[in-house]
């Protein structure tokens, strides 16, 4: 047992740091992409885009090399700089679903996804149905095609995504997996795209009667649309950890600088010992953050450990946005100012697949069923 | 990074499991899981059988009985004892007085201490916090004059817990009035309780329960040759012995089983034409703390993880301070399980509450203490402020 990442893990996540600052040194490099309009800009740098995948970022865990501790390393960095880049969602996400379950010439796609020339998107929310057991959206075969209709949202990157990875109700039972090329009109996929809150981009996708590719040999593909939900929410709560780091790093920065009363803010033991509870639960939800991964990298799928860790992300996140606003004071809700942003990304995390609360009612419905917690 | 134990450690487990649940005295357990322990037979009985099987004082040096364990062998140990409800090795002798005499202490004093520590031939108390020295240790104000070959020892120490059974007192005293810090004139000295001059009152707790004493010395002359280490030095001593014990302080085991009772009994409990458990509202905390306790095994679990080279990982200041929280969130939820059956205490057995039910406020009050000993966890906050934080 150990949680020390490899020497060959640290470097990942050093060189996506580096890279990353170079992109995003300050609030305003980071406003100017995320506020750009939307049929301007594809709500990320390109350039950076391009950096990520000479690197080899947009391609980690398509292959035995790396997989989800590799994509913690990296998710981290990104939450510590806000990057817009959608990393996890048009890329690590879906690519790993399609790697996994893909027929090799559905694989081929993920050599552009790794070069950085297409994004994917995992459409697999679905509107008005939280908490429900089975998906609305269909898939239906007629003489050997497959059609989807239904309606997803929020999908996100699904707004530049290339190829869609869409969850669906098969006709015999069960959940199936299948691709979906949104790009051409006529072929009944009606996107429309939006900004989310905390500057990320999404759509809401129906699909009437659309072609769909099913995803490898087909059939039912419950297991794997749980294990990309779970390696979804792993990406998601490593860069929440990331962005709880950096935010209590700003957080602290400006206890030390700032003065009031002739005196620094930390002269004031009513703000250091909150400073101090951030940084517990910073550490408990680091804790849970590893405890996913290495679960997930282990083959251990299983949605207790997800909502475990995404329980334990959404309750020190939401602390940890607020403290760090509140011992800010008035800049720490200003734009131009960095804190908030991390705080509205943190809310946006735990309204991703799941949050705290949503978690808490799936862990009540076990909670009987056990006598002792146990990892 | 791995969650699974490697197979030497997940075989060592498995031997301490089996000790621990199979060949541990069980009348004892069954006393430590019902809140019952006799005191101090229990605990004398306990630490011996842990010795003699060697698992007594693993953090010691092993020419004194001491184990080479990793860090995380040690969690495990005792991780292992807490859910198997074994009483763990009484602290004052195991994990404060013993590692500092076998790090500081003369030849001399580690032979005449050491093995009579280990096997409770002694039974040590704590003679650190005073009426006017608390969160403030290093203000206290107990002298010790040196006067031949005798220190003359002259204050009043508090909180000394199970100081009604102890043979031996480890104290910190003032030798130095006129040093330049307060930190600096302190020394560290042994002397049994039977000393004349020593006298002891037991201090009654909201749960009726005698756990603490005062305890005045009034011209105790102590030999010189009961000072450990360098006189003068104590201060170091103490922050060694303070910072020595991370084992298992967020007693994360503890925190499990009793947990697990309150959910037993929940299950059993009626209300609302369904059962405790089953009442989204109370299941709601129940599976808060959870996983509130799992987060906190995994941070336990990373910090001993990562302390093989030596270094402390900053992160073991929050298992005194979440583990505290974490076991009054549970005494909290006994209460809420027992309700109104809390009320009766030591009732009449014709009365109908269980006893654990009327255990339930009185635990939940004695354990408001757990984030107020060992540095209260405002303490703790200022620590993990000054020294992770900078601030």
């Amino acid at each position: 047992m150990n949680f020390d990442m490899t020497e060959e893990q640290q470097m990942l996540a050093d060189t996506t740091r580096d890279v990353l600052l170079r992109g995003y040194g300050n609030v305003e490099a980071r406003n100017k992409v995320v506020d750009a309009p939307l049929d301007a800009s594809p709500g990320y740098n390109p350039e950076v885009w391009q950096q990520l995948a000479e690197i080899g970022i947009l391609g980690l865990g398509f292959d035995e090399d790396s997989g989800p501790i590799e994509v913690l390393a990296v998710m981290t960095e990104v939450g510590r700089r806000l990057a817009p880049e959608p990393i996890a969602s048009a890329a690590l996400v879906p690519g790993a679903v399609i790697a996994e379950h893909g027929t090799a010439e559905q694989r081929a796609l993920l050599d552009e996804v790794a070069a950085g020339d297409r994004l994917l998107a995992f459409a697999h929310t679905e509107p008005g149905r939280r908490g429900a057991p089975d998906l609305a959206t269909r898939a239906s075969e007629q003489g050997g095609s497959w059609t989807i209709t239904g309606r997803k949202n929020p999908v996100l990157a699904g707004d530049s995504a290339g190829t869609l990875v869409v969850t669906a109700a098969m006709p015999g039972g069960g959940s199936g997996l299948f691709l979906v090329d949104p790009a051409h009109d006529g072929t009944g996929v009606r996107r429309v795209g939006y900004r989310t809150f905390d500057g990320q981009r999404g759509a809401d996708i129906t699909f009437d009667a659309a072609p769909a590719q099913p995803l490898g040999t087909g059939g039912d593909a419950t297991d794997a649309i749980t294990a990309a939900v779970l390696n979804f929410q792993s990406a998601l709560c490593a860069e929440a950890v990331g962005a709880m780091d950096e935010s209590l790093r700003l957080t602290t920065e400006y206890l030390k600088t700032r003065k009031q009363f002739g005196v620094p803010l930390k002269t004031f033991q009513t703000l250091t010992q909150r400073a101090a509870d951030m940084y517990v639960s910073l550490e408990l939800a680091r804790s849970m953050s590893y405890y996913l991964a290495v679960s997930v990298a282990d083959g251990r799928f299983d949605p207790t450990i997800g909502a475990r860790a995404k329980l334990q992300i959404g309750r020190s996140g939401q602390h940890i946005a607020q403290e760090s606003i509140q011992l800010h004071g008035g800049i720490g809700v200003t734009a131009e100012y960095p804190i908030a942003h991390y705080a509205a990304r943190l809310t946006a995390i735990d309204q991703t697949l799941g949050s705290a609360t949503d978690q808490l009612r799936y862990l009540v419905g076990q909670v009987g069923s056990y006598g002792t917690v146990m990892l | 990074m791995k969650l699974a134990l490697s197979d030497a450690d997940s075989a060592f487990r498995d031997e301490l499991r089996d000790f621990f649940n199979n060949k541990f005295p069980a009348d004892i357990r069954e006393r430590v899981r019902t809140d019952s322990l006799n005191y101090p037979d229990d605990v004398v009985t306990s630490m011996r059988v842990l010795h003699e099987a060697g698992l007594a004082v693993p953090n010691w040096p092993v020419e004194w009985g001491g184990k080479d364990w990793t860090p995380l062998q040690r969690q495990i140990w005792s991780e292992e004892m807490r859910m198997a409800c074994v009483p763990e090795p009484l602290a004052f002798n195991a994990s404060m007085v013993g590692p500092v005499i076998a790090e500081f202490g003369s030849q001399a004093l580690k032979e005449r201490f050491l093995p009579a520590t280990a096997d409770l031939d002694i039974w040590w108390c704590q003679g650190f916090s005073e009426p006017e020295a608390g969160s403030d240790l290093a203000s206290l104000r107990t002298t010790a004059v040196r006067d031949g070959d005798h220190y003359i020892i002259n204050g009043q120490k508090t909180w000394t817990t199970l100081g009604q059974y102890a043979d031996w007192i480890f104290l910190l005293a003032r030798t130095d009035p006129n040093a330049p810090k307060k930190q600096a004139g302190i020394s560290f000295i042994l002397a049994e309780m039977s000393t004349p001059g020593i006298t002891l009152r037991p201090i009654k707790l909201i749960d009726g329960s005698y756990e603490v004493n005062e305890v005045w010395f009034e011209d105790v002359r102590v030999p010189a040759d009961q000072l450990v280490g360098e006189e003068n030095a104590g201060w170091s001593y103490a922050k060694f012995l303070l910072s020595n014990e991370r084992t298992g302080i967020a007693r994360v085991g503890t925190s499990k089983v009793w947990l697990t009772e309150v959910k037993e009994r929940a299950a059993k409990t009626a209300v609302g034409g369904t059962t405790l458990l089953e009442d989204p509202l109370f299941a709601a905390r129940v599976a808060e703390v959870e996983n509130e306790l799992l987060a906190l095994e995994l941070t336990q679990l990373r910090v001993s993880g990562s302390e093989a080279g030596g270094q402390p990982n900053p992160a073991s200041s929050i298992l005194k301070l979440r583990g505290s929280q974490l076991q009054q969130a549970v005494t909290e939820l006994a209460v809420e399980v027992a309700g109104p059956d809390a009320l009766p205490f030591d009732a009449p057995d014709a009365v109908d509450s269980p006893e654990w039910a009327q255990h339930a406020a009185p635990r939940y009050l004695n354990y408001r203490k757990t984030s107020i000993y060992g540095g209260s966890n405002e303490v703790q906050r200022t620590i993990i402020a000054s020294t992770i934080l900078g601030l």
